[in-house]
């Protein structure tokens, strides 16, 4: 399963500013209050189990993995329904550098706001033609892409009336299990953004700016798919020359 | 003013949601097909070294419910100490494993070997343990925390020593139950809550 890693002490990972993200308690998010731990976490240096995490490998990944469209029904006659969109960016670090070679994984409602799953009951119909998730492997460059259709908007039940703004789930390995994150991405121009609950556990406005993907017309393909940028930027390791360590940066 | 600093800010979590396993462990979600298998379906190939263990386990919101739709990751050492990729690492220890809780009882199950205790930067060891992230419907950013055992010496564990309330360590121990079998069962809330780590 895994490629082989270079045991070197990579320096440990820059602890999590976690200012920046969701607090576990938040009224209008109802599910996190009973979800929410309450006692303060307990901090410490990062240590060899978080800092290093599995690998894997391009061989692991089938060609259709990343088409959303097609991956479902395995049968390029037997597209799934939808405006279709390539989501597109790149995995990178809080130094600034290229995550390569790690896994990005999403799932997504169809195009009517329903998910293929046992417990999602909405009336929206299911598409035979979608199963609503792909993976895939950063280039060398930390680069990915994904072909898909665009996700619904849906309903859910929290406070009387409320719905989510069309989005795609995403969740990147790194190459630290301390690195794991799982997030939304959201499309830019979409007014239910500003309503929803669950983007608003962000209170750092400038944090859910980033979660907005871009159009991009630069990756759009004429007469056949919308572009959509979305960068992600995962914990960074601290490196110093006053630190025990085996090489430099 | 000052310089600009040229670092990157993290990419804000979200929750997984109550649908984290179409894209993680679709076949759990009913999705067979999509993929070859789900991913991280065992820790552990035939022939691991060491002690094979099943931990058994549910994560209890406040109220007492066990979730029924939570997501676990966990990653570990070889029973010699050694993390999947290192060198000498046992290859039969992929070390990593995804499992969910059961959608009628919420419990899990995690099938391992006991993994060795494992050096520290700057010198020492940490007891046996099992890192774990835990996310789900109503976790907004995965929650860390650690399986020690009971049946070990965790006496100079450099984490477990830094728990003020020493009532609480035992809420990172996983208790013995029968021969290789552990029970380990992870408080979001309330009296017991788990330790949850920010490391
Ligand atoms: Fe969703």
């Amino acid at each position: 399963m895994s490629d082989p890693i270079i045991p070197t002490d990579m320096g440990p990972l820059i602890p999590r500013n976690r200012a920046m993200h969701p607090a576990a308690y938040d009224i209008d998010y109802k599910t996190s209050v009973p979800r929410s731990p309450k006692w303060p976490l307990l901090s410490m240096e990062s240590t060899p189990s978080e800092e290093t995490g599995p690998r894997f490998g391009h061989s692991l990944i089938g060609p259709m993995d990343n088409n959303l469209i097609i991956n479902f029904s395995k049968d390029a006659n037997k597209p799934a329904i939808g405006e279709r969109v390539l989501m597109h960016g790149r995995v990178l670090d809080e130094n600034g550098r290229p995550v390569p070679n790690t896994l990005v994984e999403i799932w997504q409602a169809n195009a009517g706001g329903r998910y293929r799953h046992i417990k999602d009951t909405y009336l929206a119909p299911l598409d035979p033609n979608f199963g609503g998730c792909g993976r895939t492997i950063t280039d060398e460059n930390g680069y990915y892409e994904f072909l898909t259709i665009r996700p619904g908007a849906y309903p859910w039940p929290n406070r009387g009336n409320e719905w989510r703004p069309m989005h795609i789930h995403i969740s990147v390995f790194g190459h630290s299990f301390a690195q794991r994150l799982i997030t939304q991405m959201y499309f830019e121009g979409d007014p239910l953004i500003d309503h929803c609950p669950i983007a608003a556990t962000i209170k750092n406005r400038s944090q859910l700016d980033r979660l907005v993907s871009a159009l991009d017309f630069s990756k759009s393909r004429p007469l056949d798919f919308l572009a959509y940028k979305f960068d992600i930027v995962l914990r960074g390791r601290r490196q110093t020359m006053f630190e025990n360590k085996l090489e430099g940066m | 003013m000052v310089q600009k600093l040229d670092t990157l800010v993290e990419t804000p979590s979200q929750t997984a949601g109550p649908y984290v396993h179409i894209g993680t462990i679709p076949t759990f979600a009913g999705n067979p097909g999509i993929y070859p298998e789900d991913l991280g379906l065992r820790a552990i190939e035939d022939g691991a070294a060491g002690e094979v263990i099943t931990i058994t386990g549910s994560v209890i919101d406040g109220t007492g419910w066990a979730l029924r739709d939570a997501m676990i990751e966990s990653w570990q050492a070889d029973a010699a100490g050694k993390f999947p990729g290192q060198a000498g690492a046992d290859a039969k220890v992929n070390g990593f494993c995804r499992f969910a809780a059961h959608k009628d009882t919420g419990e899990f199950t995690l099938r391992t070997v006991k993994p060795g205790k494992t050096p520290m930067r700057g010198g020492g060891f940490q007891a046996p343990h099992i890192a774990l992230w835990i996310v789900a419907r109503g976790i907004n950013i995965g929650l860390q925390t650690r399986i020690y055992f009971e049946d070990e010496d965790n006496s100079a564990d450099p984490l477990l020593s830094r728990i003020e309330q020493r009532n609480r360590v035992d809420t990172l121990i996983a208790k013995k139950t029968g021969d290789g079998q552990y029970r380990f069962d992870i408080r979001l809330q309330g009296d017991d809550e788990t330790v949850f780590l920010d490391m």
